[in-house]
């Protein structure tokens, strides 16, 4: 019963650590916006703390570079042991748009295994609040990956029969009428 | 001199009001010309690739299946949502929507894929589109009343054996 009575009391209550691995403070300024009486995240009992030993929840911005992938890990390391990370922003992501320079590592999932994706340049506060609201558990996600298939099939413009191989390239004989 | 300054922090709590925007009860409004994830509509899609020339991120690819399938991936993680793919499109095939609630748990759910059939120039032999569905119909090669020929796919494999156009193909696809 005591059990139960915390878990009910103290589960959804986030600390946040807020890392910040080489990104343009674009989406710092938007996860401080959500901390601010405007998107009060305090009346969810989410908070910001300073030192990631404290913490239940990194959020990452901004890629892995090489010079601060190092400490990404070890601030990941510091965390207790139910943890989860969430990456904000694009560059966190996938890397952003200098996804392929020489001093980025790539997206934060190079470095600590992500749990929440928030992509945007930067995400809205009200995109921070669903990110959580979704690792919570109180909505569901929106976005699913579309595909779309042709259903028709190519029928051969050219006869088969007409066709040889010849060093390695189909060789095409016999010009028909079209 | 303590109740004062409470009186006086009260005084200016009462007259600022209050200034928490009711979001996760309420739906927020987005401001006008918001960007939004990007809606791909293959029903327009000629597949000219002019969204992955000029996609900052690069993001957007565009390969060739074989010689009548193009396939044209979006892959959503690296976004930053310019809307230049919107901008450049010649057939309006891509809408900036106005979702921005993208929070997700799997990074490929943001992506998009689309197979776009091409038909194959008698000339040149690259692949162009048609000029309407109507034509489409026409055109030899894109009836399916021919089923059993669908092997030319396998076949039409020994013109692109080599590597895809895209480099990262092979780092991005899960």
């Amino acid at each position: 019963m005591w059990k139960n009575l915390c878990q009910k009391m103290f589960g959804r209550s986030l600390w946040v650590y807020h890392a910040n691995s080489g990104g343009c403070n674009g989406c710092d300024i938007e996860v401080l916006n959500v901390l601010t009486p405007y998107y009060d995240v305090e009346r969810f009992g989410i908070k910001l703390v300073g030192s990631p030993r404290h913490a239940d929840v990194m959020l990452c911005q901004g890629p892995a570079m090489r010079s601060t992938g190092q400490a990404l890990k070890r601030a990941y390391d510091a965390m207790p042991a139910p943890k989860l990370v969430f990456a904000i922003g694009s560059c966190a992501c996938g890397g952003g748009m200098w996804f392929d320079s020489y001093s980025v590592l790539g997206p934060v999932e190079r470095v600590v295994p992500v749990n929440y994706y928030i992509p945007g340049c930067p995400p809205r506060p009200e995109a921070i609040i669903y990110g959580v609201a979704v690792a919570l558990g109180l909505v569901d996600k929106k976005v699913a990956p579309v595909e779309f298939k042709q259903i028709e099939f190519p029928i051969p413009i050219y006869h088969p029969d007409d066709l040889r191989l010849d060093h390695g390239m189909v060789v095409y004989e016999k010009l028909k009428q079209i | 001199m303590s109740v004062l300054s409470k009186l006086e922090e009260t005084l200016i709590c009462l007259k600022a009001g209050r200034v928490t925007l009711p979001y996760p009860t309420q739906p927020q409004p987005v401001p006008e010309n918001f960007r939004g994830r990007p809606i791909f509509d293959a029903t327009k899609c000629v597949g000219c690739a002019g969204c992955a020339n000029n996609c900052p991120a690069r993001e957007i690819l565009v390969f060739d299946l074989c010689q009548e399938i193009r396939i044209l991936q979006y892959l959503g993680r690296r976004c930053t949502y310019c809307g230049r793919c919107a901008d450049v499109c010649p057939e309006k095939a891509i809408t900036m929507s106005l979702e921005f609630e993208n929070a997700t748990n799997k990074i490929s759910d943001l992506g998009q894929k689309l197979d776009l059939f091409m038909s194959t120039c008698q000339r040149c032999g690259r692949c162009f589109k048609g000029a309407a569905a109507l034509d489409e119909l026409k055109m030899k090669g894109y009836r399916s009343d021919d089923i059993p020929h669908e092997r030319w796919i396998y076949h039409a494999h020994a013109f692109l054996e080599s590597e895809p156009v895209v480099d990262d193909i092979q780092i991005e696809l899960d």
